[in-house]
């Protein structure tokens, strides 16, 4: 398999999408010219032509709002927002207008359109540069969500998030746009709505996404050194949401622990424990735990950044917390 | 404009802009007879601007989009009277079956893109419509209709920028009915010319007297025209007053009697009339004739709507996603 950084796999996805279909374009700040800010379109420009790879103005709920335009008449925009932090300035388009569309206009009018970029905390960039926009997203009904920053389930799901009907959020991350992983040859899609089991396990379930994932493996891999065995669960799209996944797995193991980046109050991860609590009742042995976000807006001091965001220690202390240990 | 119409045409255009006024009349009633709730914004007074607009682009090819007020646009693009109303009541058999409302009618087929609730935020669609058509290569155009009040919005401006910079046939049309809600325009915009707003962008712009159907639509023709042949956008605002307040629950105490007596007088209709008279389209006898006529539409769509069932409650959960 060719080893690809995130960014391949998103440019490669892109690529054959554009590609495949005319009516494919891609729009944001900095994504023809400059070859992407974060270089996810690199080379497309010259492979496209400038009216399918467009660079805007900085104007979020303006170009994503010709986007949800362009989409109700017939066309299949990506818009990248540089960071989601910037998309803030387009909720309205994305709310109100993206997300509602099909529902109030009785099913006539479709936007199928996807809007992807990094969100999260990088590294020191400070408060308006570091936050999580999912638990955000997640709670407006019309949209759907990814989140991931695995190569290869980044391609197969960018292709699918462009092939959807639905408007698909896509949320990526910046830290990790360089990182590499292995990413199949050739032509293939990851159904939106299906999760994936990163790591088997008997003792405890944690259930993590996007960065949360890398730690996680980490964790895991700390914790199978005292001889706990943990499963790793990894919804990648977080609406719809592939609950039956999670159920199965805290019924296996009958302990949960959800760790996720970004503020815990009224989280998805909150939305994960009611389903768990609701569902799995009988079979859980430990109230869940959740790690989050410590909740404050983002310090710059490094060491105040780490320990803001979840950390080894304290998933590791939540996951011996739901064991007893 | 001097340009004359046909007698036929100035007809028709009595007809349309009667049955506005009458249908939103008869809207009027049915909220105070508690037949439907919510929001409710009538388009009493700015008939002329929907018919002189509508009536010159391609109906059912170039997209259309408004604001919230949006009762009237639909059905000059071709939508059944009942078909709107009974979205108004919240009916299945209404243009978004029952999940739209008052502010937001829909009609695919017609492509007319909606009503919208948020102030502002249909320009940017209307620039995503207008996109569309010029990577497609085609020579439709596209008509936004935005209130006054909404051109102090940042979603605005960034569709004007956007919509210049890349030679978008996007008609930005402002029906400055003089009020954004009960604040007068004079109050919040520092432009006396709401179309100066246009400069800023380097856009063409146009001021047109809404209140002579036939001038409206005259200066509309040779705007779309030019649009379809240049792709270049252009910023309208187009004069005219709303008779009634901002909504059904408005009762507009903002404004002098005297100030709407004097508006009422400059009434569309009235306007359309003496030049039907003058130029003999019509005779003083056949008014009656078209509201009797129209008369007869209006109650038959408000019996349609009256007596068309509500959703089932399965309707709920369909459309969230396709």
């Amino acid at each position: 398999m060719a080893i690809l950084t995130l960014r391949e796999a998103l440019n490669q996805a892109l690529t054959e999408e554009m590609e495949r279909d005319p009516s494919v374009f891609i729009m944001g700040e900095e994504v023809a010219q400059y070859d992407g800010a974060y270089k996810v379109t690199k080379g497309m420009l010259a492979k496209f032509g400038p009216m399918r790879v467009v660079d805007s103005p900085i104007s979020e709920a303006g170009f994503a709002g010709l986007g949800v335009g362009a989409a109700m008449c017939g066309l299949r925009p990506v818009i990248e927002m540089m960071t989601w932090n910037f998309a803030i300035q387009a909720f309205d388009q994305i709310i109100n207008h993206a997300a509602k569309m099909l529902y109030m206009s009785g099913g006539q009018y479709k936007v199928p359109m996807v809007i992807r970029g990094p969100h999260g905390a990088a590294h020191m960039l400070g408060a308006q540069h570091s936050q999580c926009v999912d638990h955000m997203l997640v709670n407006c009904p019309g949209l759907k969500i990814v989140s991931t920053v695995i190569p290869a389930e980044a391609k197969g799901l960018m292709k699918s998030a462009i092939r959807d009907d639905n408007t698909v959020l896509f949320l990526e991350s910046e830290m990790l746009y360089g990182r590499s992983g292995e990413v199949p040859e050739g032509e293939y899609t990851i159904p939106l709505g299906v999760g994936d089991i990163k790591r088997e396990g008997t003792d405890v379930t944690l259930v993590a996404w996007n960065k949360m994932v890398l730690l996680a493996l980490d964790v895991a891999a700390e914790l199978e050194k005292e001889g706990i065995s943990v499963e790793i669960v990894d919804p990648r799209t977080l609406m719809p949401l592939d609950e039956d996944m999670i159920f199965n797995s805290v019924r296996k193991t009958n302990r949960l622990v959800v760790l996720e980046e970004g503020w815990g109050v009224a989280s998805f991860g909150c939305h994960i424990v009611d389903r768990v609590v609701k569902e799995c009742f009988d079979y859980l042995d430990a109230p869940p735990e959740r790690v989050t976000n410590l909740f404050v807006p983002m310090p710059y001091n490094e060491r105040l950044e780490h320990e803001v965001m979840p950390t080894a220690e304290r998933t590791i202390s939540a996951i011996k917390a739901v064991l007893y240990k | 404009m001097a340009q004359k119409l046909s007698n036929q045409l100035l007809v028709a255009f009595y007809k349309e802009m009667l049955l506005g006024r009458r249908i939103e009349e008869r809207v009027g009633q049915l909220y105070v007879q508690q037949k439907f709730s919510g929001f409710c914004h009538l388009y009493i007074g700015q008939e002329a601007v929907g018919t002189g607009c509508l009536n010159a682009i391609r109906k059912g090819q170039d997209y259309v989009i408004t604001g919230y007020r949006d009762h009237f646009l639909p059905i000059i693009l071709g939508m059944d009277p009942g078909m709107m109303l009974s979205e108004l009541l919240g009916k299945v058999t209404g243009c978004a079956r029952g999940k739209g409302g008052s502010m937001h009618m829909f009609s695919e087929k017609l492509r007319f893109m909606g009503g919208h609730g948020i102030v502002g935020g249909q320009v940017p669609l209307a620039v995503g419509a207008a996109w569309k058509i010029k990577y497609n290569k085609e020579d439709n155009v596209a008509l936004c209709f935005l209130g006054d009040a909404a051109i102090n919005q940042g979603q605005f401006h960034e569709a004007l920028n956007m919509a210049a910079i890349w030679d978008l046939p996007c008609i930005i049309i402002i029906e400055n009915n003089m009020y954004g809600m009960g604040t007068a325009i004079s109050r919040t915009c520092s432009l006396n010319n709401l179309a100066d707003r246009a400069k800023g962008y380097n856009m063409r712009q146009a001021i047109v007297d809404g209140r002579n159907v036939v001038n409206t639509y005259n200066q509309m023709k040779e705007i779309v025209e030019e649009t379809r042949k240049t792709s270049k956008p252009i910023l309208v605002e187009i004069q005219t007053y709303r008779f009634r307040g901002h909504s059904v629950s408005d009762p507009g105490n903002y404004r002098t009697k005297e100030e709407v007596e004097k508006e009422r007088s400059r009434d569309c209709l009235i306007l359309l009339k003496d030049i039907m008279l003058q130029q003999k389209a019509a005779k003083e006898d056949d008014f009656e004739t078209y509201e009797e006529e129209i008369a007869d539409i209006v109650e038959k769509a408000v019996t349609f709507a009256d007596e068309a069932p509500e959703p089932g409650l399965e309707e709920i959960y369909e459309h969230v996603l396709v």
